[in-house]
């Protein structure tokens, strides 16, 4: 209401500047020409848009399509090994049951991180990761300590445990109230990290006591929380199938291409910037405090984020490997932005890259690189990685502004 | 219907802003934005789960580095002392939530409790009648300002509410009928004795926090230009002058349902003390009474619990979060709606532009204006609402307009629809029909639309 004619002119150039990332995103905002606006014409997006081949840019999205499904199918089978370690574990407790367990959750862990890439869009894993590997947990949420019975303590107030009580309890009182998920069952395996040098030291006793005990219910809610993540993961893999008439892959394949690479872009953006760069590495560098590290119960942040990164290489390169076996090799982002930016394609390669050598150089483990004079080995290694992946970012960002998405602002999710 | 009140109220404005006069500003026709960036360049294009979460686009390295931190601080547990984590025990040992994210869930809207659950993202501020200092509210001798319903281990919780709805019916003149659920509030439990008969429970539901750097970067001017314009059509803003711990002066309120805080800083300082037991430098007392014996036993979390360098983290985090982008702007339907808004006279207190000077707080954001649809005044909404106690300078039918920025994805990040101080309205038409007082005309110039058109002025409001 107040304004006047002129600030209506005035405002033109924002609406100039807004609109075009608004409309790239056709599922999320409706592309329009504002009918009130008696200015004239709307103004042309600002940025050129480069003639890419369609066909690059659908090969593009095939790739993308393949490698998603290839992630999620090993995550999928990940936490069925796990399942079968877990279940090991909880009906014989022992050093070497509780051992191969934790094992079984480390193999699991690499396939899942490389999917990470997949979020933030309101794809397929959005709608459940919350439940998958939202960090960090309130362990005394989940399992008791001086203070609270935590969930598999509290026989009075939860006298049966169940996947649905896990699930209807998870991230219902705070966001880092967390029942469910990688981190919850890292937990339970490892227990809380006290030593310098090593992980959690939780004992294989822990699992071992009559039926109706504490250490009974610890194995059951292990068990639920391994058996929930095997039916989450389950349910976005499914979408990500080929040869499905309805799933989310159908939909993603008959997106216009450009919009289809908008949102790989959007994914790789917010993953690269404010999730790792941010929220990952930035709160865990500026705090220099253990429960800030992805992974602090089994030591294995270090891997996660090698994980994450060489997740974001893949789609840039359109490779995808299985146990270091190579077997997707297809069409990648940095090969469609080839076509119309070579220069940019060529910049965006060797970002990724660099992201990956210096997230490769943070020793482990991350808890303790973290701390100490910023001169050292750790904490430099670190910082080199926050810049670089601010910097992937940033280049993500100007990918994104040629096929008129802004992704800059995207923030991590959990 | 044409001619709207804004002509009336916005003249002064108008001149502070150096735009034009009052004549042709009618003449021009005020007009509403019809823009999706509601905050300019401060704008976030998430419309997903976390699009209450984003920071604001191009924040300086050093403020997005504080943010992040800042967001950690948000979403962590706080745990009661002492703890191994000593940055952040202390929890308690009375409190509502043992994070900030626990009531403002992905930095959205709460809701009161379904049956059977525990108040969680709500809260219910007391008093007993009279005033103290500025209006301040009088505490009730033994639960104080605010009922936790929470307590660390070895420590019953001060008290529960309960609530029950009773269902009011009734008819648009079309025809289309209505039902709206009428709430009543009830102690019980107490745990430190009875608490005064005479109380008075204001119940209230966390907001969502997006904009809220924007907000503290309008003028003072021009809300005291704003509550300076004449009535018309019923309405007059006033300003809440509060107590600002910092300057040790009156400020004009801005935050709360009350506008009760003037400042993002003491806001959250607030909600540390209040809801979740934690001493600041702005707020160096626990939040039980002398009355309540107990609580005093229980170990402080440090000399404050929340370290400067926290509060200032969760506070850049709070104030940094970006608005989300509009969907829909010029669908028909929604254009529509957005010009009945304005003849209707909502924009009459949901004013949809105000000027920021953010120069200071926010210098690499380059953003002169913004669409919060909020004046950030006092309005009476009438007697349905009112909760019949003094804050400061607010009346208890008295309440800050609530910006509406946002609005629409409510239910995307938070998974529910309730609206109003205390969610009452499950809707945004069911909101509408509350009004009342100030708002009276408003509303009932929306329930004599045609249908068709109150849909339109509801697809307008999810647009935001």
């Amino acid at each position: 209401m107040f304004a006047s004619a002129d600030a209506g002119i005035r405002k033109r150039d924002a609406i100039g500047r807004a609109l075009p990332w608004l409309c790239a995103l056709s599922t999320a905002f409706a592309c329009e020409t504002h009918p009130n606006d008696a200015n004239g014409p709307k103004q042309e997006p600002s940025v050129q848009v480069s003639p890419l081949e369609t066909t690059t840019l659908q090969a593009f999205n095939k790739t993308y399509a393949e490698i998603a499904y290839a992630a999620y199918s090993d995550a999928v089978d990940g936490a069925k090994q796990l399942q079968s370690a877990v279940d090991a574990l909880v009906d014989a407790p022992s050093d070497s049951t509780l051992v191969q367990a934790r094992k079984a959750w480390l193999i699991a862990r690499h396939p899942y991180q490389r999917s990470e890439v997949f979020r933030f869009y309101d794809g397929p894993i959005d709608r459940v990761e919350m439940r998958l590997n939202t960090w960090p947990i309130d362990e005394g949420f989940v399992d008791g300590n001086a203070s609270t019975a935590g969930i598999v303590g509290d026989f009075e107030r939860y006298p049966a445990l169940s996947t649905s009580l896990l699930v209807g309890l998870n991230a219902a009182q705070g966001e880092t109230s967390i029942s469910t998920g990688y981190h919850v069952i890292e937990y339970l395996l490892w227990g809380a990290d006290k030593r310098n040098d090593g992980a959690g030291e939780r004992p294989f006793s822990d699992f071992k006591g009559p039926t109706g005990s504490l250490q009974q219910r610890r194995g059951a809610y292990l068990k639920l929380a391994v058996q929930q993540l095997i039916s989450d993961l389950q349910s976005v893999q499914v979408e990500w199938a080929p040869g499905s008439a309805q799933n989310y892959r159908t939909t993603f394949s008959n997106l216009p291409p450009r919009d289809a690479l908008a949102l790989a872009v959007k994914g790789m953006g917010a993953l690269s910037g404010p999730e790792l760069g941010g929220e990952r590495l930035t709160v865990a560098y500026e705090t220099k405090a253990q429960e800030n590290e992805h992974s602090c119960f089994s030591d294995n942040t270090t891997v996660d984020l090698l994980d994450d990164a060489l997740g974001i290489e893949g789609v840039c390169t359109g490779r995808y490997a299985r146990a270091d076996v190579e077997v997707i090799h297809g069409t990648g982002l940095c090969d469609a932005l080839a076509a119309s930016d070579p220069e940019l394609a060529a910049a965006l390669r060797k970002s990724t890259g660099e992201s990956v050598a210096a997230i490769r150089s943070i020793p482990a483990p991350f808890d303790q690189a973290i701390l100490g004079a910023d001169s050292t080995p750790g904490r430099s290694a670190i910082g080199r990685s926050i810049r670089a992946l601010e910097q992937q970012a940033e280049l993500l960002s100007r990918v994104a502004a040629i096929f008129g998405l802004r992704v800059a602002s995207v923030k991590g999710g959990s | 219907m044409t001619l709207p009140w804004a002509c009336a109220r916005a003249p002064k404005l108008f001149m502070a802003l150096g735009a034009i006069a009052l004549t042709a500003a009618c003449e021009h026709g005020v007009r509403m934005p019809h823009e999706a960036a509601s905050a300019g360049p401060a704008t976030v294009t998430d419309a997903t789960r976390d699009a209450f979460g984003q920071p604001m686009p191009g924040l300086s390295q050093a403020r997005r580095h504080q943010f992040f931190v800042g967001n950690s601080f948000f979403n962590l547990n706080w745990v009661s002392a002492p703890a191994s984590v000593s940055d952040r025990d202390g929890l308690g040992p009375l409190f509502n939530a043992r994070s900030c994210s626990a009531c403002h869930f992905k930095d959205g809207r709460g809701r009161p409790p379904e049956a059977g659950e525990n108040m969680l993202s709500m809260l219910v501020r007391i008093s007993v009648p009279g005033a103290g200092p500025n209006g301040a509210p009088l505490p009730d001798p033994i639960y104080g300002d605010q009922l936790q319903s929470s307590a660390v281990p070895g420590l019953t919780a001060e008290a529960e509410v309960t609530i029950e709805y009773r269902q009011v019916r009734g008819t648009y003149p079309d025809g289309e009928v209505y039902e709206l659920l009428s709430p009543s509030y009830r102690i019980a439990r107490t745990a430190f004795g009875p608490a005064s008969t005479e109380i008075l429970l204001s119940p209230r539901v966390a907001p969502a926090l997006v904009g809220l750097g924007l907000l503290e970067a309008v003028p003072d001017a021009t809300l005291e230009l704003l509550a300076s314009e004449t009535e018309h059509e019923g309405i007059t803003g006033r300003i809440n002058r509060v107590p600002d711990l910092t300057s040790g002066a009156l400020s004009i309120g801005r935050f709360g349902w009350k506008a009760e805080q003037p400042s993002v800083l003491q806001q959250t300082a607030g909600a540390f003390n209040g809801d979740m037991g934690l001493t600041s430098r702005l707020f160096t007392s626990e939040n039980h009474t002398a009355r309540q014996s107990g609580p005093e036993h229980f170990e402080s979390g440090g000399a404050p619990e929340v370290s400067d360098e926290i509060l200032d983290q969760v506070t850049t985090y709070v104030g940094s979060l970006g608005v989300p982008a509009r969907r829909d702007v010029a669908l028909p339907q929604v254009s529509r709606g957005e010009d009945l808004f304005l003849e209707l006279g909502c924009a009459g207190c949901h004013v949809p532009t105000l000027p920021v000077a953010s120069k200071e707080s926010l210098p690499e954001i380059g953003i002169e204006e913004i669409h919060p649809y909020t004046d950030l005044l006092l309005h009476d909404m009438g007697e349905g609402l009112s909760d019949h106690r003094q804050v400061y300078g607010a009346s208890g039918g008295e309440w800050r307009t609530p910006p509406l920025w946002g609005l629409g994805l409510v239910s995307k990040v938070n998974g529910h629809t309730r609206l109003l101080h205390d969610g009452r309205a499950r809707s945004t038409s069911e909101a509408i029909l509350w009004h009342d007082g100030e708002a009276k005309l408003a509303r009932e110039a929306f329930i004599h639309l045609q249908q068709v058109e109150r849909t339109a002025v509801l697809a307008f409001l999810a647009s935001l």
